[in-house]
């Protein structure tokens, strides 16, 4: 599948395409098929987002998995400062990035 | 296209620039065009007959040509000097601290935001090709 | 340490304003990323992997306990309760909001800081001997030089869209403690005839390409220090390579054209320059050099220390450092805990080290480029207790210089250009060789890390120094031998194939082990390296 992320402009956070608009949670990501291009150009043109491009992932059990570990590192946060993932409560979300 | 933007009360030259090699090769011609990358020294014979040099920024991260500016005008070229091309608002107060005193822009320039652009900095620590008295000489005299 | 007049807090107020209008015209859409990513970079700026990153200069790696206390709060109030300290002697905070960015840079202000060219293709934070002012094998303060540069070089209208990047660095003692010839221009301030003056030295770095820089000119009078360097700045401005950003450094033009047609333009340059009367008076240079008056020593402070507490004593050997003054010590606090993250300091660190600089260090603090912290100078009577408050705060760890006192760039934890994580490996290093006897067994062994080519993390210079590549999606990681950013400059060699994360730290160990088994008395890691070559390691790590 292809997911479509970047950043918000003005806070700087990662997000990811929900389809109807962007998330901070990979896990709501859709798969934007080849709409990708056409939905990041119109969303940058209206500053919903900043820098958005296409990644591959796969779609698993527990949510759509980035297929590069730059962008599962964007999707949980650092993997040295657990406390400042996403997901500070479970001990073993760094091994997801791996 | 944008406007043409000019810092000088003098008329606008009419006569188009011709390319560097035109100009070496053709005595009468009074206005050239420089590319990026030319070498501006090769003008400094002719300064006294050139009523405008036209620098070409082809790209905004190109800075050459604020090399080819104050080259020029440390030499003594007291003509128009005009940047153009990918030439941006932010960029305008540096050329005209590098000599430049007119300017074509590929994209129009929001006025206000120039003007604000220009009037902003009050004081500049180093020399440059402009009258803008340095911070050292402000200190000590 | 040098204060603002009137004109340095006008220029940069003007560049807060400046920097509040370009954001708001990028909220507002009046400009493109495309058009506003360069006007944030040569603001330091960045957009990384989790969020926007502001990277704070520290001009010359000097700051006072009010700038450090400013820094401490910034990471409160706009970041997450910490900075990352770099290897340009600058602080980054990691989850800045770009609307909040213009506020940041306005409190910054009011400690007289900012983030002018900490990024962008221009000239950057002129970085310097972190004992300066102290040391005691140091000619004369190198600062004073270095903030005559960094005032010329500030809005250089002239080089401000260079080809790429520039670096300079400015020391003036024997010893190289700023890895000065790895830079674009790297200077020694040096004595000719009784005269104080500089030698220039263009083209080194580090990066896909690295390069030690050969000397250009061997004296350059204080008369025409700032002229020289315009005439260098422009002869790169106008040759430099513009085709292709991998060879856009100054150091391909030199290579390219070769150091002694690279040095014949630049004084055809300087010739022409030099009649413009762009050099500041002397007047100005001792304006300057006042603000680094040495400060007001206790002629009679002891120059005795008790040694009695045995953990103090290893802390004393390792982290503490020579001082001209008698009776004074210059102390690296190590931002290197073992298990932590290279040069991170928490809000409350970095409160308590501005304390401990106004209490014990005439106000004075130094980031280095190996990602620690400096309290230059220390009364010898006064370590013990400070050893205590720094114990109690988890930052008097004694590994100086030792294999644990890892540079490590961001990496792929953080950063948007890395190919691999640099901070885990660090960690698991550091655990590896916990055991500080064993530590100070292997001696100064100087191992530094890159997540990618671009080389933040000074592999190149290390002893050991390790690249981060990205091998088909998983991350692996090259070891080099033999690098050093000292005085004894050289380049690390890459021992042959790469590692997996658990593999390089074994590696690691293999090599250390040829080490400790063949060195000679008195050899360090690399002095063993360069005696034996790559050829016995090479069997160890891969036989």
């Amino acid at each position: 599948m292809k997911l479509l992320t970047g950043n918000d402009l003005a806070s700087g956070d990662v997000t990811w395409w929900t389809g109807a608009g962007w998330s901070r949670h990979v896990e709501d990501a859709v798969d934007v098929g080849d709409q990708g291009e056409a939905i990041a150009h119109a969303e940058e043109g209206a500053r919903r987002v900043n820098g958005p491009y296409v990644i591959d992932a796969t779609l698993t059990p527990e949510g759509p998995r980035p297929a590069h570990i730059k962008d599962r590192i964007r999707a949980l946060g650092p993997t040295v400062r657990p406390d400042l993932t996403l997901k500070p409560a479970d001990p073993n979300a760094g091994s997801w990035v791996i | 296209m944008g406007d043409l933007l000019r810092y000088r009360d003098d008329e606008a030259h009419e006569e188009p620039a011709v390319t560097l090699d035109a100009f070496l090769g053709q005595s009468n011609a009074t206005a050239v065009r420089i590319e990026s990358g030319e070498d501006a020294r090769v003008l400094l014979p002719y300064l006294d007959r050139i009523a405008l040099v036209e620098v070409s920024f082809p790209k905004f991260r190109d800075g050459r040509g604020y090399s080819t500016g104050r080259i020029l005008r440390e030499a003594g070229y007291q003509g128009e000097l005009r940047a153009q091309g990918d030439v941006l608002v932010d960029q305008i107060p540096l050329m005209r601290r590098c000599g430049f005193d007119s300017f074509a822009p590929e994209a129009p320039v929001d006025e206000a935001v120039l003007a604000a652009s220009l009037a902003r900095y009050e004081f500049h620590y180093q020399a440059a090709a402009d009258p803008a008295v340095p911070v050292w000489k402000r200190r000590h005299g | 340490m040098y204060k603002y007049d009137e004109y340095d807090h006008s220029i940069v107020a003007a560049r807060v304003e400046e920097f509040r209008d370009q954001v708001n015209r990028r909220l507002a859409g009046q400009i493109t990323e495309d058009q506003f990513k360069p006007l944030r970079l040569m603001n330091g700026l960045y957009l990384q992997l989790h969020a926007y990153m502001l990277r704070v200069a520290v001009p010359y790696g000097t700051l006072d306990s009010r700038q450090m206390h400013m820094l401490a709060h910034i990471a409160r109030k706009y970041d997450r309760g910490y900075g990352h300290f770099t290897t340009r002697q600058n602080l980054q905070y990691n989850w800045i909001k770009l609307e909040d960015a213009p506020d940041i840079l306005a409190e910054l202000a009011t400690v007289e800081m900012h983030a002018i060219q900490t990024s962008g293709n221009c000239i950057r934070n002129i970085s310097s001997d972190q004992f300066a002012g102290a040391a005691a094998d140091e000619l004369t303060d190198p600062r004073p030089w270095a903030e005559l540069l960094r005032q010329w070089s500030t809005f250089h209208p002239e080089f401000s869209y260079l080809p790429r990047k520039f670096k300079i660095c400015v020391i003036a003692a024997e010893e190289d403690r700023a890895a000065m010839r790895l830079h674009d221009i790297g200077i020694q301030i040096v004595e000719k005839d009784g005269q104080l003056g500089a030698a220039i030295y263009v083209g080194g770095g580090m990066g896909r390409t690295p390069m030690i820089a050969p000397l250009i000119k061997d004296f350059v009078p204080f008369d025409d220090f700032v002229s020289y360097l315009e005439a260098c700045l422009r002869v790169y401005n106008r040759y430099g390579r513009r085709d292709n950003m991998y060879k856009a450094r100054i150091k391909i033009l030199i290579h390219e054209l070769g150091a002694d047609k690279y040095a014949a333009e630049v004084e055809e340059e300087f010739a022409a320059v030099k009649a413009l009367g762009i050099d500041p008076p002397r007047a100005e240079f001792d304006r300057i050099a006042a603000h680094f008056a040495p400060p007001a020593y206790d002629a009679d402070a002891p120059d005795t220390l008790d040694r009695s507490d045995p953990d103090f004593a290893v802390w004393l050997d390792q982290n503490v450092s020579a001082h001209k003054q008698p009776g004074y010590a210059v102390v690296t606090i190590s931002l290197k805990p073992i298990g932590g993250i290279p040069g991170d300091a928490t809000a409350d660190q970095i409160d308590l080290m501005a304390d401990l600089a106004k209490a014990h260090s005439f106000d004075e603090l130094r980031v280095t480029h190996a990602q620690n912290i400096v309290l230059p100078h220390v009364r010898k009577a006064d370590l013990y207790a400070l050893w205590q408050q720094l114990r109690d705060a988890g930052l008097a760890e004694a590994n100086l210089d030792l294999i644990s006192d890892i540079i490590a760039c961001p990496g792929l934890d953080y950063c948007s250009l890395a190919n691999a994580r640099s901070i885990p490996l660090a960690q698991k290093i550091a655990t590896r060789f916990s055991d500080i006897g064993r530590q100070r067994e292997l001696g100064e062994l100087k191992l530094k890390i890159s997540g990618c080519i671009n080389a933040c993390g000074h592999h190149h210079a290390g002893h050991i120094g390790i690249l981060g590549v990205d091998r088909k999606g998983v991350e692996n990681y090259q070891l080099l031998l033999g690098g050093s950013g000292a005085e004894d400059v050289s380049l690390g060699t890459i021992t042959g194939p790469g590692f997996s994360e658990d593999g390089i730290v074994d590696a690691i160990e293999k090599a250390t082990n040829v080490y400790l088994a063949q060195r000679e008395d008195g050899e360090r890691f690399l002095d063993t390296y360069r005696r034996l070559g790559m050829a016995p390691f090479k069997e160890a790590i891969y036989g």
